[in-house]
């Protein structure tokens, strides 16, 4: 257990560095947010007509 | 010392005909007949077809050393779609569903890349059905393992283990791995399917499979499924080998999930057989109960009972797992599932369960269940849904749509491991590294002397009575390395059986 803690802590420590590096992460969870909406945008083009019904109908029987 | 873990992936898919009553069978083997009849017509070299031998297929054998009674090889199903491809894959009608599995890879990055090309093969299957169905009739094909009311189908796993390996001991030590690796390995449901969980208490799990499991060790595959299957049918040679067939991952779409699930699934394995895990004591207290515990735990955060009184996460098992196989990479080596693959496999396995530790939205990138979970919540919160809600099902299943242009997985732009041409090769063409070269390539040059096929022989029919069987009983011999300038040599069937001595 002792060890693994050591472990952890060093990749903490190397996390750490690695942020030090990066845009603060307000600019990060920006582009993030904007990547997610495109996404979205997108789903609703091609998402399924009728969602309930196109759940409703999916039934799969016999399967291992 | 531990040995090469050749390993598979077989896939069985949803299946749904939009536009006309069906039966799931016939829907299944008219997909696969499409595929294969357009494969032939391509080839315009008449019949293509090459059926599965059922012979040597005894799935009611059992590890712990009894058979089941009444159990028999399935030749009820033979009049079934049964296909073996070019690639070295099997693609047939199992049960109620298409199934693709992968051919026999010798590492964990070659499997990810032929579970890729099954997800292709399908989708061209849809695409040859198009051509076939009346108008207005519509094949679609989900890669998941769960229809949302309680009927799960499978994604398993193979891998090949020494026969030397205490069968005991090897359930006994996969199990913790089974449970804790849920938390990279799920591919993400919303809702739970179990009586009385209401989105309120489960409104998204980790995992599609971990509700349907009941048993700890068992024969079963469609009910009372066990986390620790049974079934002892090594498709190669028995007095050497074992095969342990896994049922209770997930399908993935997401490579990196592919990666981890197969790879970490083989390391872990070869530390077991190399008896590395002992003093390692991670055995839970209730195992089955932690699966599910661990699928609706999206905190990621919630001790698990063990059976010694100490309580710990499925973090904190995979990071003891990892610790092991550090040590274990440097005093035995990687060799059992390739030395290049495996240093990816142990920094990749860190990184993951570090980012999973720290923000596990960060891995929308890599992991389905993370990436499916992100995109789900994101659209709630824009619609202003509730967990309950139709719309958030339909995407849940949406994202496992394997035609192009309609998969939200798709859509998520996840990381991978191979380009698309590497893939649409991997559709044609099998692994260089295993005996599927052998299968594969034979089939490629001389598919109309092939009368049948099965994972550890192919049988020759060379016009005059009788049939030849070569058998393949050895999963790494028929590579490229062996065969390739044999293949070569010879123009015909005949001369490739006189140079292997089976006329």
């Amino acid at each position: 257990m002792a060890e693994r803690e050591q472990k952890r802590k060093q990749s903490t420590t190397r996390s750490d560095e690695v942020v030090e590096t990066v845009p603060p992460t307000t600019k990060q969870g920006d582009k993030l947010k904007a990547e997610l909406d495109e996404l979205l945008d997108e789903i609703d083009e091609v998402l399924e007509d009728n969602a309930e019904e196109f759940v409703r109908s999916y039934v799969q029987k016999g399967g291992q | 010392m531990a040995i090469r873990k050749v390993l598979g992936i077989e896939t069985e898919y949803g299946i749904i005909l939009r536009g006309a009553d069906s039966n799931p069978i016939t829907v299944s083997s008219l997909l696969i007949n499409a595929y294969v009849s357009a494969l032939a017509r391509q080839a315009s070299a008449g019949n293509n077809k090459v059926g599965w031998d059922f012979e040597d297929e005894s799935p009611g054998r059992d590890a712990r050393g009894f058979a089941r009674e009444g159990a028999m090889a399935p030749e009820i199903e033979t009049h079934l779609v049964n296909a073996v491809l070019t690639n070295g894959a099997r693609y047939y009608v199992d049960h109620a569903h298409p199934e693709y599995s992968t051919p026999e890879c010798s590492d964990a990055l070659e499997a990810v890349l032929w579970d890729k090309a099954g997800e292709r093969i399908l989708a061209r299957s849809i695409e040859a059905a198009g051509e076939v169905l009346p108008a207005g009739q519509e094949i679609v094909v989900y890669k998941n393992n769960s229809d949302r009311k309680g009927n799960s189908y499978g994604c398993h796993e193979n891998y090949l283990l020494d026969r030397a390996v205490p069968f005991a001991r090897l359930a006994s030590q996969i199990t913790p791995h089974f449970v804790s690796r849920q938390i990279y390995t799920g591919a993400g449901k919303v809702g739970s399917e179990a009586a009385g969980i209401g989105p309120d208490r489960v409104p998204f799990q980790l995992t599609q499979r971990a509700e349907f499991f009941e048993e700890e060790v068992g024969l079963e595959t469609t009910l009372k499924r066990p986390l620790v299957n049974t079934r002892d049918e090594p498709h190669s040679d028995s007095q050497r080998y074992r095969r342990l067939h896994v049922i209770v991952g997930d399908a993935n779409l997401a490579e990196i999930s592919t990666f981890l699930k197969v790879g970490v699934t083989a390391l872990v394995l070869s530390m077991i057989e190399d008896d590395e895990l002992a003093g390692l004591d991670l055995t839970l207290a209730a195992p089955v109960q932690a699966h599910r515990i661990v699928s609706y735990d999206l905190s990621l955060a919630t001790p698990l009972e063990m059976a010694d009184g100490r309580r710990m996460t499925a973090l904190e098992m995979q990071w003891e797992l990892l610790d092991r196989a550090k040590k274990y990479a440097e005093s035995r080596g990687l060799e059992s599932v390739g030395v290049e693959v495996g240093r990816d496999l142990l920094d990749r396995w860190e990184a993951v369960l570090h980012a999973l530790e720290t923000d596990y939205l960060s891995l929308a990138g890599q992991l389905d269940w993370v990436a499916k979970y992100q995109m789900v919540s994101g659209y709630r919160e824009r619609h202003h849904l509730g967990w309950g809600d139709h719309k958030l099902a339909a995407l849940d299943l949406q994202y496992h749509d394997v035609r192009p242009g309609r998969s939200l997985y798709e859509k998520c732009g996840l990381e991978r491991l191979f380009t698309e041409e590497a893939v649409v090769s991997a559709i044609t063409n099998p692994p260089t590294t295993t005996r599927a070269y052998f299968r594969g390539r034979c089939l490629q040059k001389w598919a109309g002397s092939i009368a049948a096929a099965n994972w550890d022989s192919l049988v020759f029919d060379l016009g005059t009575d009788p049939l030849r069987r070569v058998p393949m009983m050895e999963p790494l011999r028929g590579t490229a390395a062996h065969v390739d300038r044999l293949l070569q040599q010879c123009e015909t069937p005949a001369q490739l059986l006189e140079a292997l001595g089976s006329t």
